[in-house]
Order: C-alpha cells, then structure tokens, then sequence
C-alpha cells in the first residue's frame, strides 16, 4: 500500500447535478465532523467549475481529513484533489464515466483513485453488475457496494432516505484509521437525535460489499473521449470558439453523461404527433425518413420530457441507464430487425410492444418518474 | 448619400476650421467612415453627440447613430457592432463610463477595436463637470489603449491613430482616447481637417478576418470557460497590448509622412528638455500652463522643461526611462489621485517611479496632485511645482512626497 498517505486522507463523493447536491454536500461535511470526534482536521469543498444547479450533470464534492493543519494545507486551495483515497459514486450509472460540465471529456470513474483505493458505490445492483459497466481498471482498488438506490432530491429539498449515513457507515468500513465508526454513530446521533439514522450507519457498515477489482478489469465498451486545452498560441485570439453549424453536434461533449434513464421508443406505436419532438430540451432528436422522432442517444441528457408528453401509452419508456451498453441510434435496428428491435424494447423496458397487451406496471424502481425533481418523494430534512 | 458624397469629393481639399476638441472627434468620425456610433448625454461627452448629430442632420456624414437607454447600453451596442464588422465610435465621462463599466471590461477581453473618447470628469460626488483623470484611467488595467491629447487638433489625429492601431490584426483593441474636459472638449481652436483622400490612405477599411460574426462564419463569442483557460486568454490580450508599442510606432510614422504632424515620438512631447535639469512630467492639458512657466521660468534662468505623455497603454517604459534619467528631478503631476496609494500620490507618479526603479542612476521623483475636477493650474502654482521640483533633487527620498498644489486649507 506505498500510495497510501499517512498524514491524509482524500474522499471524493461524485454526485448527480442538483438531485444530490444537498446529499454529496452532507457526506462530505460529516466525514470531517466525524474525524473531529478523534482530533483529526479537515476540510469539505465542491469543485468550483462544476455547474451543480444543471439536471443530472456529473459534478464533485470533496472531503479532505488530515492529521492536523500543517497536513492539510496541501489539500486546501484546490479545486479538484488530482488523487483521491476514496471515492463514493451515489449514482451507479456514474461509473458508465464521469463528465463535467467543462469540456474535458468522459473519464472513467476510478482516474482519481489512488492504487488500492476503493470506490464506493450505492447500488441495488450486484459488484459484478456494477463492474460490467465500469471502464477496465489500470491499477487494482476495491469496489465497495453499498446497500441503496441512487436518492435523487431536488433544489430546496432533502430526500432523507439516509443515503449518507449508509455511505458513512461504509466509509468507516473502508478507512477505520481516518473515520471510525463509533465516531460516525456518535455524530449522527447528535445530529439528528434518531436511532434509526445511526442504525444505518450500522447498516451501511455491515452490508457494504466488497470486492477487489485486478487491473484490466471492468469493461473496454465505452468511448474514449478526450479534449486537449489550448495553450495561448493555439486558442484563437478573442475569446472565440468554433460554433457548431445547424444540425452538426459538439464532438468533444457528449451529453449522455448526465443520463440516469434513457428513453427508449416503440416505432410500432409512435402516432407521429412530434409532441416529443417540439418539448425536447435539445438537439436529441433526429427525424427519419417516415416522421418517426429516433432517440439521439449521444445527445439525450435523459430528462424524461419526451416520455412525460407522448400521448400513447408506453411508446417512450424511461429505463435504467445502467441496462445499456452502447449509445448507438436504434431506428436502423427496428427498420432492419422489426421483430429484433421489439424484443430488445420489451426485455430493457419491461413492457409489451404490442399495444393490445396491456402489461401492469411492473417497471423497475425509478423509472416511473422521469424527471427525479419534478417529484421529490419527501420534503424532510433538508437543512445541513 | 450619394450626392453628399461626391460633393464632399468634389471639395476634397484639406480646410482650416475653428472647432472644440468635441467638434474635432466628430469631424474624425465623418472621415473614418465609421458605421455605428452609440450616444446618451453626459457632460463633456455630449458636445461629440451634439457636433455628430449635426453632420449627420446636414448630411455630411452618414452614420448609424443609436441614442442608448443608458452608457452600459451605449457601449453594449457598439461592442456587438464591431463583432459584425462594423467601425464604430462610443465615449462617455465621469460616472457615465462607471456605468457602462461592464461593457467596457469585456469589450477589451474580446479583442473588439471599439474606439471611445473619456470626456474627462471628475467622479460625483460631488458633482462637478471639470476635468479629472480618474475615469479614463480606472481601465488602465484591463486592456484598452489609452492615449491622451493636448489640442483639438491632437484630439482629431489620435482618434484617426486610434482606429488605425485598434483595429490592426496585431492588437485589435479597444482605444480610449482622453480628452480634459472644457479646456478641450468644449475651447474651440484652428484645426486643420485633413483630405478623404490622405484619411483613405491612412485608415484601410476595417477587417475582422476570421473573427467576424456572420452566418457564413460560424463561431461563438465570448462562451463561458473553466477557471484554468483565463490566463490564457490573459497571456493572448498581453501579447496585444505589447504588440500596440511597435504598431503606434508605425502608424505614427505614417501618420506624419502623410500629414506632417504629430512630433518627433509617437509616445512623448519634450518641450525645452534637450539642456534641462528639471522637468515635470504629465498628460492632457496641464501642459499648457506649464509651457508658459517655462519660458517664464527660462527667462529667469532656471534650466526646467516638460515631457508630456501621450499613451499611457501602452505605457512607453523605455521611452520614459531613456527620457527621464537625463535629468536630475522630475515631477509628475497627476490630474488625478489614488487614495491610499505607495506615498499617497497619483496613478502617473507610482507609474513613473516603478519604471526607473532598476536604474543605477535615477533622478528623484516627486509628486504633484493638481488641478482636480478641473481647477485650472495657475503661474503661482505652477512655479511652486517647479520649486518644489528643483528642490527635491538630489536627495532621492525627497521624492517619497506628493504635494497638493493649490487646495484651500
Ligand atoms: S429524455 Fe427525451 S426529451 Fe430528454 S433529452 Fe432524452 S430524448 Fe430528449
Ligand atoms: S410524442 Fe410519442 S407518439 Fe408523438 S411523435 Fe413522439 S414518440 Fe411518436
């Protein structure tokens, strides 16, 4: 373990934009106010750069424990910690890759983690499921799987679900030296004066999965997406940037990264209405040849508009971004392979192609409600 | 227009007219063909407001003149004209250019030529409409090009530099101009307007290349960037601005072969210098006066001289330091102040003594606040600014002083 830092310990919590701001916020505030019970200092920061108010972006919260301030110095003043000892992915789609708002391209969710690092991830989903969607490792870590679905809440509300203590619970598993458990307990208590909030912790500590991740595991589907910054003489002179001309799409920043469900679309039962197509919030769509509207799965940002205002019922379902493996556009696939097509649509989204079978609602957690902020489940405690 | 044009043609011939320093912008406006000029009325900045919209009503000039709602407006909209190619003209004073400071920082981040004059006006509060140097030089650290004149007829030939070298490829950035106002923008003086032919000559027909903002050409100004691409882009705009030196350079060299004015440098006015011991140093109008002194002063026997600077951003460093040192003292009188500044002086003074820092001999440097919101600069004063100057030579702390001329205890 030769990376490991015996002065300090960095804790990256990688959240989705304003659904979990308030979330990554509180962990990262708690891991330093749990490392205080034992005389540790620290400090708790988001990365400035990200835009955290925009839906469903990837962006990034920081704690950083130290044995004392002269040790902590070094972590402070900075944006963004270039190695982290932990990080903690409240979104299991997020380890599909990891893309700013800035245009620096996708990266594959361990790049910060130092070798032997760990990654913690909240997931009803098993490591191997998990790790099918991870990009191969270069270096080993431990994958930790804690117990949970992704908690999305919106701009003034909390969704108290105690995602956060799981995850502190799992945390103290992890990295006992830096935060313990009785701490994180002790801390809880205080702050909310519940036995079922510490009883997470406890929860989050005892189910918490681990499993350990050999280089050159993990998958090699995703794309490589990578921007090079210009220097002074390549920038061009006055603040200009090339536009994109109509219909063309920024091929450095793929929006898909901001997609916890994607839509995806029954061509058999599509009335042709361009409902989905007018509300659309961006270029996401491409109109084919018969009028049909065909998902632009580069460039869906996965709101749910498209599925919230289709009038036919079940022709755009929303499904857990963590079932596909490519972004490719599908329209080709069901003007080649009708029947193909179909039984892909039935087995992602769980509901019949054909619109004489009514199929009960039986979709997956989640995916019911499209837009996570448009219906925040609870309204308590929100303040930290 | 076209008949005004061909009759303007047809009468092409330099002429001698008696104008104020507004009147005189205005008339450079007309020869500059500029495409879009932005008003709203502050004083002195209206009088070019009023002198173009006369040309315009009299149909000797044909400009799109938009009246703004406000200065932020004002320079807003010449700022998106000039990123569509347009020449442009714009200005204000005092308080008025604080309003429209937003406007004015971003259009030098963006690389835009916009050209302004600052009717130069001290800051309300108090309100007072006579000249101070503070509201021009509240940009000097965000890239504009800031020369000062002297006359009416300076007035005219550095707003005909200002587009030249503005809107070069090499700098391509905004110009204020700075202009004392009454004693320059609202004084009528000889100013000989030049031909269209020898301006045509001149000023080539502005050219944004591959930054103009078109359909044909698409691309996005000003996007929102990430923290760690700003020095960059501060690094693009520092290369401009160096850049300006050389290119004032060459278009001041042009400018006299054509025109046959503008003095030995394009950078500084030396007046009696060449045996002086003494001299004061400093910009616009102040050096009026101070002319008269000398030759009042010379007659006494007292070797005392002006050196008057024309760009200040530019700031000409080694054309001060080869300057300056041949002297034993020099006093800078600032038309403006800086509260709480090194030795409680001016911006031009702590400017003057950091670029002779490094010289193995330097002559002592002191300090001179006068003239505030327009007082004028009388003889009395004036002789006291060259005693005190004369004084401080030879002890160089002497210089860690800025004297107040002229103020009532
Ligand atoms: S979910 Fe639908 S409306 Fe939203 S971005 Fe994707 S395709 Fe467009
Ligand atoms: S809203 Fe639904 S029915 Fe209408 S065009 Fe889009 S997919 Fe087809």
């Amino acid at each position: 373990m030769s990376d490991v830092k015996e002065t300090s310990i960095t804790v990256e919590v990688v959240y989705r934009g304003i659904f979990q701001k308030t979330l990554a916020q509180r962990i990262c505030r708690s891991i330093v106010l749990a490392a205080r019970k034992r005389g540790h200092t620290g400090t708790a920061f988001a990365r400035y750069g990200d835009s955290p108010e925009r839906n469903g972006v990837p962006a990034k919260q920081f704690a950083v424990v130290a044995i004392n301030n002269l040790e902590l110095e070094a972590s402070m003043a900075k944006y963004e910690p270039a190695v982290v000892d932990v990080t903690i992915a409240v979104d299991d789609t997020l380890v599909k890759g990891v893309e700013s708002w800035a245009w620096y391209g996708r990266q594959p969710i361990w790049k910060p983690i130092r070798k032997d690092g760990f990654l913690l991830v909240t997931s009803t989903n098993t490591p191997d499921e998990v790790l099918a969607q991870t990009d191969t490792a270069l270096r080993p870590y431990t994958l930790v799987i804690v117990p949970g679905g992704a908690s999305f809440a919106g701009l003034w509300v909390f969704k108290d679900d105690h995602t956060d203590y799981r995850c502190l619970g799992a945390l103290a598993k992890v990295s006992p030296d830096w935060v313990r458990l009785e701490d994180v307990k002790a801390l809880i208590k205080e702050q909310t004066k519940d036995d079922g909030a510490v009883q997470s912790a406890q929860y989050g500590y005892d189910g918490a999965k681990l499993r350990p991740v050999k280089a050159g595991e993990g998958t090699s589907g995703h794309e490589v997406l990578q921007f090079e910054k210009p220097g002074w003489t390549t920038m061009r002179p006055g603040i200009i940037v090339n536009a994109r001309k109509p219909g063309e799409r920024n091929p450095q920043y793929k929006k898909y990264g901001a997609r916890t469900l994607r839509p995806v679309v029954n061509f058999d039962t599509c009335i042709k209405c361009t409902m989905c197509w007018l509300d659309r919030p961006d270029e996401c769509f491409e109109v084919t040849p018969e009028g049909h509207y065909e998902v632009v799965y580069q460039a869906c940002i996965g709101c749910g508009i498209c599925a919230q205002v289709c009038p036919v019922k079940d022709c755009i379902v929303m499904v857990d971004e963590l079932k596909f493996e490519d972004h490719e556009d599908k329209w080709q696939f069901w003007k080649k392979d009708h029947d193909g097509y179909n039984k892909w649509f039935e087995t992602k989204s769980g509901v019949s192609a054909n619109p004489q079978v009514r199929t009960p609602p039986a979709r997956q957690e989640g995916s019911g409600n499209a837009n996570p902020s448009a219906n925040p489940t609870s309204a308590s405690g929100g303040d930290d | 227009m076209a008949v005004q044009v061909k009759e303007r043609e047809h009468q092409d011939v330099e002429t001698e007219q008696l104008m104020s320093g507004c009147e005189a912008i205005a008339e450079a406006i007309r020869l500059a063909d500029v495409d879009v000029m932005a008003a709203y009325p502050i004083r002195p900045y209206d009088g070019v407001m009023q002198a173009a919209a006369k040309l315009i009503a009299n149909g000797k000039m044909d400009v799109e003149y938009i009246v703004a709602d406000g200065e932020h407006s004002q320079f807003e909209i010449v700022k998106h004209a000039c990123a569509v190619g347009s020449r442009v003209f714009v200005g204000s004073s005092g308080v008025g250019w604080f309003y429209a400071f937003e406007a004015i920082a971003v259009t030098a981040g963006l690389r835009l030529p916009v050209v302004a004059i600052c009717g130069n006006r001290a800051l309300d509060d108090p309100g007072a409409f006579g000249t101070e140097h503070n509201d021009s030089l509240a940009v000097r650290d965000l890239g504009w090009l800031l020369p000062w004149a002297e006359t009416a007829q300076e007035a005219m030939d550095l707003a005909l530099m200002a587009w030249r070298v503005g809107e070069d490829k090499r700098v391509s950035l905004p110009v204020a101009i700075g202009l004392d106002g009454a004693f320059l923008t609202h004084s009528q003086q000889i100013v000989k307007i030049p031909t269209q032919a020898a301006v045509n000559k001149f000023l080539p027909k502005f050219d944004l290349g591959d930054r103009l903002l078109h359909p044909d050409n698409p691309i996005t100004i000003a996007p929102q960037v990430d923290q760690d691409w700003l020095m960059e882009i501060r690094m693009q705009n520092d290369q401009a601005m160096r850049k300006a030196h050389d290119v004032i350079s060459e278009a001041h060299a042009h400018f006299k072969e054509l025109f046959g004015r503008g003095g030995d440098s394009p950078f500084l006015d030396e007046y009696m210098t060449d045996d002086a011991e003494y001299v004061v140093f400093g910009q616009g109008t102040l050096a009026l006066p101070m002319k008269v002194a000398i030759r009042r002063l010379r007659k006494e026997g007292h070797k005392v001289g002006l050196v008057r600077l024309k760009w200040f951003r530019p700031f000409p460093t080694q054309e001060i330091v080869k300057s300056l040192s041949r002297f034993k003292a020099v006093g800078v009188i600032d038309r403006d102040y800086s509260f709480g500044s090194p030795y409680y002086g001016g911006v031009l003074y702590n400017e003057v003594r950091s670029a002779l820092y490094s010289l193995d001999k330097r002559p002592t440097i002191v300090g001179f606040i006068a003239g505030l919101g327009g007082r004028e600069i009388e003889q009395p004063m004036a002789t006291d600014i060259f005693e005190k100057t004369k004084a401080a030579a030879g002890d160089i702390k002497s210089g860690d002083t800025c004297h107040w001329i002229g103020v009532r205890s």
